[in-house]
């Protein structure tokens, strides 16, 4: 259970089968997919329950040579935050596949293959150790998922997924330029070459340098997350991508984003980070700000839930700069809760477009008398996006708080009003889509069957555990805490 | 001390000899097979010759009369030179076959092209270097106005007919200025230093026309413009040759010239080559974003490309001539790997189409009536836009060492630009590949095995030389090992 890379390989090896398998029978890619998937996820439950080694923390680890040119190593070790990360990974992969059950008009055996594919890359991105090998799955995953925004995209989807490939690519670039010079100024200073994290971290740099490398990196993360101003692509791209894709968007991309920032920046850059820490929990709370309301001034389900995605991922920004330990669990619990709702949020918007062919909220009104079921769920989400105590939500942004409020209390007073905010466009969407007056031209809308409420129970209760016993998430991220930067 | 033999000497003999059979062979009967395979077993004999040719090596490189210099580095271009060419006859056989009379002589062409350029990375003075850039030149300009009914190529070699000559003048003439100064025509400069002749008049005016020359024959920015046309108007079979060996081995003989010479120490120098390479790698990704027709968007992008290429040359102050070299030399392989895949498809598709495909509307759909020939276009894009999983990436890696070890900001921020700017018009390839066929025209596939199976085996090379390049770098490594720099 312990060789990452063998799931990896299992995953990308389960893409091209699900491609081939198109040929027998149009339904089986999406079995196989599925069944990867599950059995992925059980991989995982099996490696959380094997335990970590106690000497290192680490769950599983791999190291051999790779490019030994330029020092460049395949080190894959899972600690316990890459541990639930890829956890979530592998557990939205059945939500995407799920979710996508029936929207998929044609190409299904391609279409598995790139869910496949970007889920490998991501695996591999939370499970990097080695800075060459990390930016390589960081720019592995991109390609499959813009394959998945520009094929199955809605009637925009071309320059969406222009706008999507574009931004990241570019920022990537800086990264990678970041990533290069750091491990010459160590090659420098050491003579050794290297790109191994583990002999990166406590490199000495000259800091006006330092701080130019933590802004390539810095910057390259902020556009995954995405935070203003990097932001853009992220409701466009949301927007056109299929249901499937979006679900993998919100729910797994932009926590690469947010894991980049809590592995690298600050533990690479320590003191580059702490007095970066005002600008960087500023962005976060102008992102919270901004984020919600452009959210509230939308009509479209979707772009909706995109920018309240940008409000949340506002809360990761404000938690790790505020540089202590409950500021960075409740990142970490933000990642994760947002993961799960926004998910839920994504395949709720991809359901009523498949029924409604719309996503416009004037298109909606009332489609609760239609579709209880439905209507209960979104409830549901609808609320744990809004942080109501008791859902995991909840606990991550009241920890970010809490943090921020020892380092700032100016800034940590607006991000709170960001709540506030949430409340009303959460509220507003509830009341447009499936409240109201009801539409008179919808006279028939089916109900979630047996397959999505399943799903969709699943996720309930992910976030309601998540919100009622913290604990074992929370020290799972307590006892990386100490290899982030934080002493705890 | 190493004597001259004929192990080293052997490739050349082998290539040689094999031109000549091919044009008895032709004389006596025209059969388009068996030229062909005449052609193939020359070039895979050649290959074959640099067995006994890297044995007599290893002591190092040998110098020939101050004309020439046999070493790994050499070596390592060659074999580069007739492996592209023997994907050419691959590619071509079947292009050859339905649209041309008259298709015999194009393999004897290809055989003095890659006779030409075989002489060029070895060459260390300017009577070499004259005589491999000519016979490429010549070889070329036939080649481009080959085929006999259509217009395009035949203005297309024209074009490059003219601007090549006055390219090769360019560069003559100030060979003879530098002579005039230095009193040598051998690379390194003689016996008079460099610092001795830098302020001289005749030097410094000598070397603006060798350089000017040498970025005509490169189309480097500002000397670019002929480019696009040839390329368009070239068939995509001699395009792809014009992309690859020309440039290819052109640049092997500068980067010789300029270890050799020192002459990148001079700051003048060095400060007119970074600023063509700048404008090179802006000029071309900008340019390349209007364009509708693939070939023209390729040459475009191979502007920018040669423009990344001159880093290695402005490395070899910074850092040492060997890793300069293993830089230019990965990246001329993956370079000539995408190329090559890019120009072959073009090659490919137009089979048994009645004009040929070269317009990006032509990709459209590509990926659902033929997956095999877009899944290897969307690796060769992927690869010339420098994204990781392929070759590009790790030679754009290099590079970005390269620019990164000897401080080169300026060139690693254009790098940066260019390769920003690139993505767009690469990812519109693969947007054009994705989108739904119009109609789902039944494709005649037959003779296309071996263009396709070529291909696809190009396609492979550049993935898994982009996940693995260890072996490709242990060899590149490997010959300069022997080559003694």
């Amino acid at each position: 259970m312990s060789n990452i890379l063998l799931l990896i390989l299992l995953m990308l090896g389960a893409g091209v089968v699900a491609w081939l398998s198109e040929r027998i029978d149009t339904r089986l890619p999406k079995w196989v997919s599925l069944i990867s998937f599950a059995l992925a996820t059980l991989w995982i439950v099996l490696l959380w329950s094997s335990g970590a080694d106690p000497k290192t923390g680490l769950y599983a680890a791999q190291h051999f040579d790779w490019i030994p040119r330029f020092g460049i190593s395949v080190i894959l070790e899972v600690d316990a935050l890459s541990l639930m990360l890829i956890a979530l990974t592998t557990f939205l992969g059945i939500v995407a596949v799920i979710s996508s059950w029936t929207e998929t008009s044609e190409r299904y055996g391609f279409f598995q293959f790139n869910i496949l594919w970007v889920m490998a890359g991501v695996v591999g991105v939370f499970s990097s150790f080695d800075l060459f090998l990390f930016f390589f799955f960081w720019e592995v995953m991109l390609i499959p998922m813009y394959f998945l925004i520009a094929i199955w995209g809605h009637e925009d989807r071309s320059y969406a997924a222009m706008k999507f490939f574009l931004f990241t690519q570019i920022s990537g670039l800086l990264l990678l330029v970041a990533i290069v010079a750091l491990v010459w100024v160590n090659y420098g200073a050491t003579g050794n070459l290297t790109f191994a994290y583990g002999e990166l971290v406590g490199t000495a740099i000259d800091p006006v340098f330092a701080r130019l490398l933590m802004l390539g990196f810095f910057i390259a993360f902020i556009t995954k997350l995405p935070s203003v101003p990097v932001h853009t692509w992220l409701p466009d791209a949301h927007t056109q991508a299929p249901t499937a894709g979006s679900v993998i968007l919100a729910g797994i991309l932009l926590k690469t984003g947010g894991y980049g920032i809590v592995r690298f920046v600050v533990t690479l850059f320590p003191e580059a980070s702490a007095d970066f820490w005002a600008i960087g929990m500023s962005l976060g709370v102008v992102s919270i700000l901004y984020g919600g309301y452009m959210a509230y001034s939308q009509s479209d389900f979707k772009r909706l839930v995109a920018y309240s995605s940008i409000a949340h991922m506002g809360f990761v920004l404000v938690g790790v700069y505020a540089f202590n330990d409950l500021g960075m669990q409740g990142a970490i619990i933000t990642m994760i809760a947002h993961g799960f709702s926004t998910a839920a949020l994504f395949m709720m918007a991809g359901a009523l477009q498949e029924r409604l062919h719309s996503r416009e909220m004037t298109d909606m009104g009332g489609l609760w008398v239609r579709a209880p079921r439905m209507g209960a769920v979104t409830m549901f989400f609808v609320v744990a996006s809004v942080g109501m105590p008791g859902l995991g939500n909840f606990i991550g942004e009241f920890l970010v708080l809490i943090g921020a409020f020892q380092k700032n209390v100016t800034l940590t007073v607006l991000a709170a009003i960001g709540v506030v905010v949430a409340a009303v466009y959460g509220l507003s969407l509830m009341q447009r889509s499936f409240q109201g007056t009801p539409n008179p031209d919808i006279t028939e809308i089916q109900d979630f069957g047996f397959r999505e409420l399943g799903i969709m129970v699943l996720l309930m209760i992910a976030l309601i555990w998540l919100g009622v016993y913290p604990q074992h998430v929370l020290a799972l991220s307590e006892s990386v805490l100490p290899t982030l930067g934080i002493a705890s | 001390m190493n004597m001259l033999t004929l192990q080293h000497g052997l490739p050349y003999v082998v290539v040689a000899v094999g031109l000549l059979i091919v044009m008895v062979g032709i004389s006596i009967k025209r059969t388009h097979l068996v030229a062909a395979a005449l052609t193939m077993l020359t070039l895979i004999a050649g290959i074959a010759a640099h067995v006994p040719t890297l044995n007599v090596l290893e002591s190092g490189g040998l110098d020939v009369d101050g004309l020439v210099r046999l070493d790994g580095i050499g070596v390592f271009f060659n074999l580069l030179f007739l492996a592209t060419s023997s994907l050419t006859v691959l590619l071509g056989y079947r292009y050859l076959e339905t649209n041309l009379r008259y298709r015999e002589e194009f393999y004897l062409l290809l055989l003095t092209l890659t006779f030409g350029a075989m002489c060029l990375p070895i060459a260390t003075h300017y009577v070499s270097l004259l005589l491999g850039l000519e016979i490429v030149s010549i070889s070329l300009y036939a080649m481009i106005a080959y085929p006999d009914k259509v217009r395009p190529p035949l203005e297309a070699a024209l074009k490059y007919l003219i601007l090549s000559g006055i390219g090769s003048t360019t560069i003559l003439f100030g060979m003879a200025l530098n002579y005039a100064a230095v009193g040598s025509m051998a690379f390194g400069t003689g016996e008079l230093t460099f610092e001795v002749a830098a302020n001289d008049a005749y030097f410094i005016i000598g070397q603006v026309f060798i350089w000017s020359g040498i970025a005509f024959k490169l189309s480097l920015v500002p000397f670019h413009i002929w480019t696009p046309d040839v390329y368009e108007g070239a068939p995509a079979l001699v395009t792809g040759l014009l992309a690859t060996i020309s440039k290819g081995a052109v640049f092997a003989v500068v980067m010789r010239y300029a270890v050799e010479s020192d002459l990148l120490t001079e700051p003048s120098v060095f400060l007119v080559v970074s600023l063509i390479a700048v404008l090179s790698m802006i000029v071309g990704n900008l340019l390349a974003l209007l364009q509708k027709n693939l070939k023209r968007l390729l040459a475009y992008s191979s502007i920018a490309h040669m423009g990344y290429l001159l880093i290695t040359l402005l490395m070899i102050n910074s850092a040492q001539p060997a890793v300069a070299f293993e830089t230019l030399m990965l990246y001329v392989a993956g370079y000539f790997l995408m190329t090559i895949a890019a120009f072959g498809l073009i090659t490919v598709t137009s089979y048994s189409a009645d004009r040929e495909l070269n317009r990006v509307t032509d990709l459209e759909g590509l990926f659902w009536t033929r997956p095999a020939l877009a899944a290897t276009m969307t690796a060769t894009v992927l690869s010339l836009a420098g994204i990781p999983l392929t070759i590009g990436f790790i030679a754009k890696f290099y590079l970005f060492t390269a620019g990164i070890e000897g401080e080169l900001w300026l060139l690693v921020w254009s790098l940066i630009i260019g390769s920003a700017i690139g993505i767009y018009y690469y990812l519109r390839l693969v947007f054009a590949m994705t989108k739904a066929p119009e109609n789902d025209e039944s494709i005649s596939w037959t003779g296309m095995i071996t263009g396709v199976g070529t291909l696809s085996a190009i396609g492979l090379a550049i993935v898994v030389l982009g996940i693995y390049p260890a072996p490709l770098i242990d060899f590149i490594q490997g010959m300069i090992a022997v080559s003694g720099i």
